[in-house]
Formats: C-alpha cells, sequence, structure tokens
C-alpha cells in the first residue's frame, strides 16, 4: 500500500495559519449566540474558614444584573462527590462549587453574577460583600509543612533494587543536595472561557469550552446535571493555549452551565487573569538526591525522594522521581515520593508534568558528581549510558541518546568548554557552559477517528481531539493526504466536537502518536474500501490483485503498470456520494514488551555579568531523539517553545504566597514573570535519525514536553561553570547569584 | 440604601480599518471591549485586560498600542487598525505571511498582538539591531515560546525593508 504525496516529514505550513494570522480562528470567548448574557465570577478572600453572609442587594438593583448565584440559592440537587469527577480526578473528593459555605482554599470562587453585559457584571461584582469567620489562615508553605508529608493515596514509585544506602556509605565519590521548585502558574494566553446554552425543550446543553479534551468537559457537565452524554455537546475548535490547565474542566464552565439552565439564556463566563491563578498549578516540590561513584565515575547509588505539595482534598500525584531509576544505569537506586496536603486548591499537570520537575534535580546532581569527581559532565553521562530500563527490566523501543550527546557538542563547542568555574570572561560578563539530559514517556493512548471521501474527491477526517497550538491540524491533514494520496488542500481535519469519534485528552505529548495511529488506520481502511469498490468497478485491472500492489496517488489508484482510476470515478461508478470509515485505534501488544522513551540532549552558554547579577541565555542547542518527525517546521516549534518555558523556569517563574492570609501575591503577568522575547536568544533545534518500529505505526514519540525537561538543570550547570556557586532553588534570580 | 448608579452611555464615532462606525457604549469601556464585545471584532485579544502581555496589541495612527489601555472614547478622529484591517482581500500582509512561514506562533492567541507590534516597528523604523528587537518586541508574551521564530520575522522584515502600513 504505498502512497505517493510524501507529506509526512516534510516541512509544511500550518493549515491554520491564515485564519490565525488573520484573527479569524475563534477562540471560546469569542462565541456569541443570540441573547448572551455574562457571567462574572467572586472569589474567595480567605484560605480558610466559612461565609456567614453575601450582600447581594446592592448590587442586584444595578440595570441589567439578572441574578447572582451563591451557595444559597445555586438550583442544584445533584451534589455527590462522584457526580463532579472527570477522567483526570485524582484520589479525594473534588471541588464542587457553591457546593456549601466551606472556604477551602483563598481564590476560591464563590458567587456568580449575571448581567447584560460584560462591564455591568464586573461593576456589579464590585458591589456585593462577602462576610467570612476565618479559620487559621491556612497552610500554603510546603517547607513549612513537611511534617505532614504522607503515603497514603501516593502511588509507589519504581521499586528499589540493590542497596543504595550501604552503597552511598561505601562510596568514594559522592554528592547530597536539596533542590527547590517553587508553585509554577500555567498561565496560557487565552483566559479560560465557557459559553453554555441549555435547551430547555431539549433537555440539552450546547457548549463552548476551553479544554484539552471536549470528552472531558461532557462528562463533568453531565454528571452534575444528571444528564445523558449525548444530551451535552461541547466544541473546542481553538485553544489558546494550555499546557495541561485544559486537562480537567475549570469553574467557569460549571458557573456558565448552572447559570444558563437557570436563566434558561445563553450564559458566557471568561476569567480574568487574576482568576487564572485561582485554578490548578505546578506544585512547589523539594527534592533531595544523593548521588556516589567508583574511581571510573560509574554510578554505584542513586537516591531519590520528592515531597511535593496537593491540596487538602485531592491527592494530586505525577511521575517524579522515578526518571532517576531509568536514566542511567546503576544497580543500586531507591526512591520516594510524599504528597504534603496544603490549604490551596489542587495541583494539575503542567508542561512535562513531574518530568521537568525531577529531572531537574537528577541532572543538577549529576552535574555535582562530575564536579566531585573531576570528570567532564558530557563523560559522566555516556560512563553510565543504560542500554535498558532498569525500573521495568525491559529494552528501549528505540534510544537515539548518544546521537543527541554527540550532534549536541558538535553544534555547541562542548569541547570548548573550561572546567574550571569563573575562568571564561567575555567583558565583565562570566561566561558558563553546562548541560543535562531530557527524558519523556512515549505514551499510545486508544483512540478513534473517521474518515469521508466525496465523489467530489475531497476527505475529511475526524478525531475528537485538540488542537492547543501544537499542531494537531496540520499533522493530522499530512498524514491523511499521505495515506490517500491526495493534495493537502482537498484534507479537512475535524477536531473539538464531542460528537466526533472519541480521542483521548490532549496531553502527555501522545496525540500525534494516538490521533495520528487513528488517522493512519482509518485512511489505511479507506484504501481497502476503495480497492474492494474498484475492484468491482474496474475488474479488468484490480480483479485476483493483492491490495499490497496497489498504488494510492494523485487522487488515483493502480497496480503494477496499470491505468490509474481516479477514486471520484470509483466512487460515482458505484453509485454513491461519499464513502465512510471509522475506526477504533489501540497501542499494539508488542509495545508491552519494551520501555518507550524519548530523550534529549540540552547544552545551553550562560552570562552572568558580575557588576549586577544580571543573567542571560544567550545559546541554548536542543538535541532530540523523539522518533520519526512529522512536520520538522511544527515540531521544531515544539521545542523552542519548551525551551522558552526552561528559561522562564530557570530564571524567573515563581508563585509567591502570602503565608498571612494564604493568598498568592503575584497573580498577575506583571509580577509573575514567564519568559519574554528579551529572555529567549538563539535556540538550535537537533533532530537525530530515530526509527521506531514498536511505538506505534506512525514511528512519532511526541515532542510536547520533551522540550522544557533538562532545559533548567543546564542553566543551572552553566551558572556553576560561570560563577563557581550552586544555586539549588528556582527561579535563579539575580540575588542567589551575587 | 443608595442605589448604586448605573453608568450611562455615551455615542461614539471610530475609524476602524478604513470604515466610520458608530458606537452607544458606556463611557468607561475600553478599546479592547469596544472592538471584541459591541463591534464583534474579535482578532484582537484579550489576554490580561491589564497592559501587561500585548494580546490586545493594536495600531493606532500606525503606533502600536495595547487597546485594553485605552477607552474607546479617547480614540475618536484617530485611525485604529485592527488584525482584520492588515490583510488586503485574500493578499497577506507580508509580516502575516512571514508570521506563517516560520511557524512564528502556535495557539495564535498572541499572534494577532505580534503581528501588530511588528508593523508598529515597521512603521516607526525601529528595531535595528537584534537587542532592540528582543526589547521592543518584549511587550508581547508569547506562552507557547514562539519568540525564536518571531524574532526571525521581524529580523527578515526589517532586512528586506518590509513596509508596515504607514510611515510615522
Amino acid at each position: 500500500m504505498i502512497a505517493g504525496t510524501n507529506y509526512i516529514g516534510k516541512s509544511t505550513r500550518r493549515v491554520d495559519g491564515i485564519k490565525k494570522v488573520t484573527g479569524q480562528a475563534p477562540y471560546i470567548a469569542e462565541f456569541n449566540p443570540a441573547d448572551l448574557v455574562h457571567g462574572y465570577v467572586i472569589n474567595s478572600r480567605i484560605a480558610k474558614g466559612k461565609i456567614t453572609s453575601i450582600h447581594r442587594e446592592k448590587a442586584l438593583k444595578v440595570p441589567g444584573v439578572r441574578e447572582i448565584f451563591t451557595h444559597e440559592n445555586v438550583p442544584l440537587e445533584v451534589k455527590i462527590d462522584s457526580d463532579y469527577t472527570d477522567p483526570l480526578s485524582p484520589p479525594g473528593s473534588p471541588f464542587r462549587p457553591l457546593y456549601d459555605d466551606k472556604i477551602l482554599y483563598n481564590g476560591q470562587p464563590i458567587a456568580l453574577i449575571v448581567a447584560d453585559t460584560f462591564e455591568t457584571a464586573a461593576f456589579a461584582a464590585g458591589l456585593v460583600e462577602v462576610e467570612y469567620e476565618e479559620e487559621d489562615h491556612g497552610e500554603v508553605d510546603l517547607k513549612k509543612n513537611l511534617e505532614q508529608a504522607t503515603h497514603e493515596d501516593v502511588p509507589d514509585p519504581a521499586e528499589p533494587r540493590g542497596n543504595a544506602e550501604d552503597a552511598f556509605e561505601d562510596s568514594e565519590s559522592k554528592i547530597e543536595a536539596e533542590y527547590y521548585q517553587p508553585r509554577e502558574y500555567h498561565n496560557p494566553m487565552e483566559p479560560f472561557a465557557s459559553v453554555a446554552s441549555w435547551n430547555e425543550e431539549e433537555g440539552s446543553f450546547s457548549i463552548y469550552d476551553k479544554i484539552q479534551g471536549v470528552s472531558s468537559s461532557q462528562g463533568y457537565i453531565a454528571g452534575i446535571f444528571n444528564l445523558e452524554k449525548e444530551k451535552v455537546r461541547v466544541i473546542s475548535p481553538f485553544i489558546g493555549g494550555a499546557f495541561g490547565s485544559g486537562l480537567r474542566p475549570q469553574y467557569q464552565l460549571f458557573f456558565a452551565a448552572m447559570a444558563s439552565k437557570a436563566l434558561k439564556l445563553p450564559v458566557k463566563v471568561v476569567m480574568t487573569r487574576t482568576q487564572m491563578f485561582t485554578f490548578g498549578h505546578r506544585p512547589a516540590c523539594l527534592q533531595r538526591v544523593k548521588l556516589s561513584a567508583d574511581k571510573t565515575g560509574k554510578l554505584t547509588s542513586i537516591q531519590h525522594e520528592a515531597f511535593s505539595e496537593t491540596s487538602k482534598f485531592e491527592k494530586f500525584n505525577e511521575t517524579i522521581v522515578d526518571w532517576s531509576g531509568l536514566m542511567y544505569e546503576c544497580e543500586n537506586v531507591k526512591l520516594d515520593y510524599q504528597l504534603v496536603p496544603l490549604d490551596v486548591y489542587t495541583p494539575m499537570d503542567m508542561r512535562a508534568p513531574g518530568g521537568s520537575t525531577g529531572i531537574f534535580a537528577l541532572e543538577c546532581a549529576m552535574d555535582e558528581l562530575a564536579i566531585e569527581t573531576g570528570i567532564d559532565p558530557l563523560e559522566l553521562r555516556l560512563i553510565n549510558y543504560a542500554e535498558k530500563d532498569q525500573n521495568e527490566n525491559k529494552p528501549f523501543s528505540s534510544k537515539e541518546l548518544k546521537a543527541c550527546y554527540q550532534r549536541a557538542a558538535e553544534k555547541f563547542g562542548w569541547q570548548n568548554r573550561k572546567p574550571e568555574p569563573r575562568s571564561n570572561k567575555q567583558g565583565n560578563k562570566l561566561v558558563g557552559y553546562g548541560m543535562a539530559t531530557g527524558v519523556w514517556e512515549a505514551m499510545q493512548q486508544k483512540s478513534s477517528a473517521k474518515a469521508i471521501l466525496t465523489a467530489g474527491g475531497k476527505l475529511t477526517v475526524s478525531s475528537g481531539t485538540a488542537d492547543i497550538g501544537t499542531g494537531t491540524y496540520t499533522i493530522m491533514s499530512q498524514i491523511a493526504a499521505e495515506m490517500l494520496g491526495i493534495s493537502l488542500e482537498n484534507v479537512e481535519f475535524k477536531l473539538g466536537d464531542s460528537t466526533l469519534p472519541e480521542a483521548p485528552i490532549e496531553g502527555g505529548s501522545w496525540t500525534a502518536s494516538s490521533v495520528g495511529s487513528a488517522v493512519k488506520l482509518v485512511c489505511s481502511k479507506l484504501q481497502e474500501t476503495i480497492f474492494a469498490m474498484a475492484a468491482q468497478t474496474n475488474t479488468d485491472i484490480f480483479e485476483n490483485k493483492l491490495i499490497e500492489n496497489a498504488v494510492f496517488s494523485n487522487g488515483e489508484i493502480s497496480v503494477g503498470n496499470s491505468t490509474a482510476i481516479p477514486y471520484v470515478e470509483i466512487i460515482k461508478a458505484a453509485g454513491k456520494k461519499s464513502i465512510e470509515v471509522e475506526v477504533n485505534s489501540e497501542p499494539e501488544d508488542d509495545r508491552s514488551n519494551y520501555s518507550c522513551y524519548s530523550h534529549s540532549c540540552v547544552m545551553v552558554e550562560v552570562h552572568v555579568d558580575e557588576d549586577t547579577g544580571m543573567i542571560s541565555v544567550p545559546r541554548v542547542v536542543n538535541a532530540i531523539a523523539g522518533g520519526k518527525i512529522l512536520n520538522p517546521k511544527t515540531a521544531e516549534s515544539q521545542i523552542i517553545g519548551g525551551v522558552a518555558w526552561g528559561i522562564g523556569m530557570a530564571l524567573e517563574e515563581e508563585g509567591m504566597m502570602d503565608s498571612r492570609n494564604g493568598r498568592i501575591m503575584n497573580a498577575n503577568l506583571a509580577e509573575y514573570h514567564v519568559a519574554v522575547h528579551a529572555d529567549v536568544q538563539e535556540i538550535d533545534v537537533i533532530f537525530v535519525e530515530e526509527q521506531d518500529d514498536i511505538v506505534n505505526p506512525l514511528g512519532a514519540k511526541g515532542l510536547g514536553e520533551l522540550g522544557i525537561v533538562g532545559v533548567a538543570s543546564a542553566i543551572s550547570n552553566a551558572l556553576y561553570n560561570a560563577t563557581g556557586k550552586r544555586v539549588r532553588e528556582l527561579p535563579f534570580t539575580l540575588d542567589k547569584v551575587l | 440604601m443608595e442605589v448604586p448608579k448605573h453608568p450611562e452611555t455615551i455615542p461614539l464615532e471610530l475609524n476602524i480599518n478604513g470604515e466610520t462606525v458608530e458606537l452607544d457604549i458606556s463611557a468607561w469601556t475600553t478599546l479592547l471591549d469596544a472592538l471584541r464585545e459591541h463591534l464583534q471584532l474579535t482578532g484582537t485579544k484579550k489576554g490580561c485586560d491589564h497592559g501587561q502581555c500585548g494580546a490586545c496589541t493594536v495600531l493606532v495612527n500606525g503606533k502600536h498600542i495595547n487597546s485594553c489601555f485605552t477607552l474607546a472614547a479617547m480614540q475618536t478622529n484617530k485611525e485604529i487598525t485592527t488584525i482584520e484591517g492588515l490583510a488586503n482581500g485574500e493578499n497577506l500582509h507580508p509580516v502575516q505571511d512571514a508570521f506563517i512561514e516560520h511557524d512564528a506562533f502556535q495557539c495564535g492567541y498572541c499572534t494577532p498582538g505580534q503581528i501588530c507590534a511588528t508593523v508598529g516597528l515597521l512603521n516607526m523604523k525601529k528595531g535595528n539591531t537584534p537587542e532592540e528587537i528582543r526589547d521592543l518586541m518584549s511587550g508581547n508574551i508569547c506562552r507557547c515560546g514562539a519568540y525564536a521564530n518571531i524574532y526571525k520575522v521581524v529580523e527578515e522584515m526589517k532586512e528586506k525593508g518590509t513596509e508596515g502600513t504607514t510611515s510615522i
């Protein structure tokens, strides 16, 4: 079944590019059904206690205000925990908006004002007075509450092997260090938004929602309002960034739906930027790492423990320490992971959840061990190169990490690194080189897809997945065009609609792998259908021929040197207007015999101004082994984006809590710093060849997370090389290097 | 109890993308909300509403400003250009085309603002060194992190001497 267009692997402009550069791509808050009214959420100003009264009178008298919903008048009957779960609910009891008078965290949504215009709702919100009975201000600081750490409801990390404690004691070279990462906030540029329309006659919802998987919002709303799933349609065509924040439905969805049903009007609720700091975040995490090695630099033990925050009502967990058991070859490994429940909202997955955190500590520790042993940091990693996954005792499906090390070192000029700190200067700037390894799991989920080929030659492929900026629309169109041998212009890919075949939530870097495999499969089924039809309509050519020898190219099918017959003729000859195929795709069984991971090598140059301590990152090289690269243009974007995130994580991002009232102090983009243009300079992305026939039928591993992993550690290591100062607490602000 | 006074509306005329539009809105309505909520010109985005992110950048008399940081009522008798007004029919502005070619966006939400900021730089003949480009574009946050590619667009436009929309 050879196809003839060759779209897969070619740099291709985004198919939704024109929509995005002309302002025509509709994001959620831009849908305006007739008779739309606007909701504005009021949030709690205390972290713990209860609401004693909410004075609504003044606000209700403002002309244009329709209703103010609080826990006292919310029209809901079904209020048990299980009604509020979503596919990614961690163990515990999900937050239920307006459930009762209790305050669980500062910023908790406690009321919704609905008015005719956005301005009126926002104005009236300022007239609502809330009285509280405050309990102790709440525990919001991870480091001050480590004694609360628990293993309860926390998945065990990989099994220990050997005897890490004894090996550590007996080793000549050893390091022991503590690393800290503060809480970080996703802050996609598009604020969370929902537009809900309740249809009283049909007893159904039609909802536009910012979400990374429409089925998640659909199930959530169906659960809360006790409806059949089919009665809830969720649409989400364009997502203005999410980075994990849209993996679970956020509270604006509940409010829009609840108010729409109560008022029998379409309701739009959009979060303010400050409200974007009132739900999930990357948890603060304290890590302790102990490494030891023999004289040759061979690791003799790895110990890695992590303490991560969670809320008091859900046990959010992520994979932080397991990476330390599979990244390097080592016979003595001990891992531990505990959660510290605080009076905060439940943390959420955020770009490379767990991986960017755990690898930050491990790769800084490896650099410390390199200094301790006097071995070049790159050489140390090569000495301890893992040929198999010792956590699972399985071979890797593919692992071209050595090529990443080599290509990155060549491009970066690693051999020019001066090992002695403070020995490389440019004017008043100290120059440092640092490196780190990156890793991410290459996962695949079940996914469905549908393909329709019309007698007009147009192919529509659809799946209820999402495009959060990752390029889903484009790569799925490329796969379909390649499989059917038709031009990209004749392919349309549809996503973000709960009426489409179900796809997994877009996350974990598994969309290319999962939905891509479903698209490939549905197109190969379509090939079979076309072939079978051709055998009927053009018996002279296709009778007794094998589909394996058929060629699907230029919108035509041929076999051997036969005349090529256009698909449209075959469809018309069969008296049809179109042909349609739908499939469910699943990971292949053989996959479970292997460990599937993508890998990277990050090398960075940092400059530190000796007078001011200002840190800049003029150069980053990131060499990636991510399997088959479907579209180098969009793939590179994933990696440069991840690197920008890594720079922000290293130098800027920090959610600062006021422990007096349990409130975040910098809940805006002026004070919560993310990387901006001035922070990001030269980034070289290298994709090394990596053939993988096991990971999935496309051989693609997914790239959304990998780009950030290792970047902060490489910057920390370069800072040490530049200044001789080891900074173990993120972010590396100038006060920490002076 | 004193009944809070609902803000009155005022009539306004704005010149947007070469057309005169009439509005009857609260005087406190920002240019951004006037565009998005009252004129359905939703290509201009709201990212923070506080002048911190640049997603709402539009051109006023050729200069790029944050439309959330000004009231619609303050922008009468001026030429306002939004992302919807940059292309000439089907023909994209060269900056728009270069954004697609260099894949200088991912989710696309900050993109109209980034494009208007780029056009503003070209109009003002600014951005003449790499440092100046990066500094002057820093008011426009791209959380997807497309900065390296946006930089390539601005650099290419400067090298080619591409015209913005007007000279100021």
